[in-house]
């Protein structure tokens, strides 16, 4: 239990003002964050969104373009391969001489698209051929793409190795001459039809590739796609002018948006498919951004809240303080002039009765010596009883004195003190007290400490008091008493220490003891004067006075009186 | 030695009493009066030598009236006897013109010195002036 009697101060305030302030502080950050999220929230889904449906709308552009690319450079083949048959007649198409002629035109025209090109009769078998396979007399009845085109007149194959043994694809059309059918055939370069498939490419995954009914795949594919994806996206089906979006397709850990559109009258299907990360990288860069903007900002917000809550506290705490010691001040000077006029009017009332008192006694006195009485046997009595009249009526006029001299404003002459020296003589006089309650008096004075400027009969009262409390404390109430008196130099002050092993102060009572009045002893054993006047000695000289006790340990009153620079001190000696 | 004459204002008639009484018995012409108004009253015919005057007292203050006295008479001793010092100390009271002061209970012997000492001092002066004329 410690209590200063300075710092009484009831914390309760403060801390209300301090949970006011925190509260305050967090529904501020609170409403200044969550409308600054809500609002990045609701922007980025908007604008995800929208981005989403315009990066759909420009992938499906892209593959709508090059869908009717693919299908418009396929009907220009079969075209060229028509005009021939349509121009010219069988005899004129079997001459080897002639058809290299017109290959070679084509692949002029047409930079290598047709490799070869060639006339088959009604069996299946190559009757004239250009190009650079011998493939004259090949025997096709059995191909796929010679009974396709024998029923549907014009056709266009799917790529295949055939008999060369390479990729590739055919274009061919029917024609009848002498009421026979022949069928033109051209062989398409895989590669040049490739690179047009190729030649689609959006950021760093986005591909294009063909697959056929099937799910073969009819150009590269440079993401090795597994052919279940291809399934998948074969069963969806789509209309002949539908571009078909699916977003979100999660494969081999990674997420893929995949564009479909129908090419070949609905044969092939030509797929575009890129990563959602790539697709999306501008927007997940803009949101990095974004969050990382949040993020700092939120910090900053917070920070700054933080930091003018803290000094918005400091403040409050200490503008509480000062209103405290205002309030102490107030407190202690009106405890201070209230003792003093009391002391004052009790010194009046008293010091008038009892002067009339010995002015009576003294008149009795004058009295005796007029009358003859020599033969009075109790003139000695009387003279002597007089007499006591006379001492006590001083003996009260010294106790009103010793009022008046504390409730005096005036300062009693100060002058340089060795305290210990005090101290000394206290204890002389104190000791025969002691000594009959068997109390042991310890002391550890600092040798050479400093002198201090105090009035030595109002220093006399404050350790003789405090000494006298210390006795009292022990009582009967440790067989073993100690008193310990501590004297030393600390900083700039002196301390005094008076300790005992009394009984101690309950803690209810320790933030009274200063007052007036107060006392805890029985009626007519203590005024509880003594500690307010202790404390308002010590508090003239600039003083503290703490106390320390512990109910059953005991109870030490520590005195620290500032030291007065030597020219201080000259300057009141010379006042 | 003619008699020494001492004026005695105290609101306190249990004390002015007595406390006239035992001057007389010591050789002092006394009077006593008990308010501010009686002590001026009296003040013109009676010229005393030295005045004992309380500080608290009803009607007048013994402050105000110590002031009035030292301008009445620059030369006339006051000594002051209260029951308290409230308000004014001994240096305070001798500033103002006082002689002394003194707090009640006070031992007559010791008043009687005083007033016995500055009636010397002041015949003193007086004969000093009247035989050394410029």
């Amino acid at each position: 239990m410690n209590t200063k009697k300075n710092n009484l101060k009831t914390m309760s305030g403060l801390e209300y003002y301090r949970l006011f302030i925190k509260k305050m502080v967090i529904l501020l950050v609170i409403f200044s964050l969550v409308p600054i999220f809500l609002i990045s929230f609701v922007f980025r889904y908007y604008f995800l969104t929208s981005y989403s449906d315009k990066l759909q709308g420009h992938m499906s552009e892209l593959v709508q373009k090059h869908k009717q690319n693919i299908d418009n450079f396929l009907q220009e083949r079969l075209n060229n391969i028509k005009l021939l048959a349509e121009s010219f007649t069988i005899e004129q198409l079997s001459n080897e001489e002639f058809l290299q002629k017109h290959l070679s035109l084509l692949q002029k025209e047409y930079d290598s698209t047709f490799v070869d090109i060639g006339v088959v009769n009604n069996d299946g078998i190559q009757i004239a051929y250009a190009g650079n396979y011998k493939l004259v007399s090949a025997n096709y009845k059995d191909s796929e793409w010679f009974n396709q085109v024998l029923k549907s007149k014009y056709y266009i194959s799917d790529v295949f190795l055939g008999l060369r043994g390479q990729p590739h694809f055919i274009v061919a059309v029917t024609k009848q001459w002498n009421n026979k059918n022949y069928i033109v055939r051209a062989t398409i370069d895989f590669n040049s039809f490739n690179s047009m498939v190729e030649n689609i490419k959006i950021g760093r995954t986005g591909v294009a590739f063909i697959v056929n009914k099937t799910g073969q795949l009819q150009t590269k594919n440079t993401n090795n796609l597994q052919t279940i994806v291809i399934d998948f996206l074969n069963k969806i089906e789509i209309e002949k002018e539908e571009i078909h979006a699916v977003q979100n397709l999660k494969y081999g850990g990674k997420e893929f948006i995949f564009i479909i559109g129908s090419i070949k009258g609905g044969q092939w299907r030509l797929i575009f498919q890129q990563e959602q990360g790539d697709a999306f990288s501008e927007v997940n860069n803009a949101r990095q951004i974004g969050i990382m903007v949040l993020l700092f900002g939120s910090i900053g917000v917070i920070l700054i809240y933080y930091l003018m809550s803290r000094k918005m506290i400091r403040f409050i705490d200490q503008s509480e303080i000062e209103r405290q010691r205002m309030n102490e001040q107030v407190i202690e000077s009106g405890k201070l002039a209230s003792i003093g006029e009391l002391a004052a009017g009790i010194a009046h009332e008293i010091n008038n009765p009892v002067a009339i008192m010995i002015e009576e006694a003294g008149w009795i006195q004058d009295l005796l010596k007029e009358e003859d009485l020599k033969d009075c046997e109790n003139l000695q009595e009387f003279s002597r009883s007089l007499l006591q009249i006379r001492m006590q009526g001083m003996r009260c006029k010294d106790i009103t004195f010793k009022l008046l001299s504390f409730a005096r404003k005036t300062d009693p002459r100060a002058v340089k003190i060795q305290v210990n020296n005090i101290i000394e003589e206290i204890i002389k006089l104190s000791k025969q007290r002691a000594r009959y309650r068997h109390i042991t008096i310890k002391t550890e004075f600092e040798s050479g400490l400093p002198e201090i400027m105090a009035s030595p009969s109002e220093l006399q009262q404050v350790f003789l008091n405090l000494f006298n409390n210390a006795i009292d404390a022990i009582g009967t109430y440790n067989d073993e008493g100690l008193v310990t008196i501590v004297t030393k130099k600390v900083g700039e002050n002196v301390i005094i220490s008076f300790s005992d092993n009394g009984q101690g102060i309950p803690s209810a009572n320790i933030s009274r003891i200063f007052d007036p009045f107060f006392t805890t002893k029985p009626i007519g054993k203590g005024t509880g004067i003594g500690l307010a006047i202790c404390h308002g000695i010590i508090q003239k000289l600039g003083g503290d006075i703490n106390v320390i006790s512990e109910v059953d340990v005991g109870t030490t009153f520590e005195l620290s009186i500032p030291l007065i620079v030597e020219k201080d001190a000259e300057e009141l000696l010379t006042e | 030695m003619s008699q020494i004459k001492v004026m005695l204002i105290d609101d306190e008639l249990g004390f002015t009493s007595i406390f006239t009484e035992r001057l007389i018995l010591r050789d002092i012409d006394v009077v006593a009066v008990n308010t501010a108004e009686d002590a001026f009253a009296k003040l013109k015919e009676f010229l005393p030598d030295i005045i004992l005057l309380d500080l608290k007292m009803p009607g007048m203050n013994g402050i105000e009236m110590l002031k009035i006295l030292k301008k009445y008479d620059p030369a006339i001793d006051v000594i002051i006897i209260t029951g308290h010092g409230l308000g004014l100390d001994r240096e305070e009271a001798v500033k103002m013109g006082a002689l002394e002061m003194l707090l009640k209970p006070i031992d007559i012997n010791e008043v009687v010195k005083m007033i016995e000492n500055a009636y010397k001092k002041k015949n003193m002066e007086q004969d000093f002036l009247k035989t050394n004329k410029i």
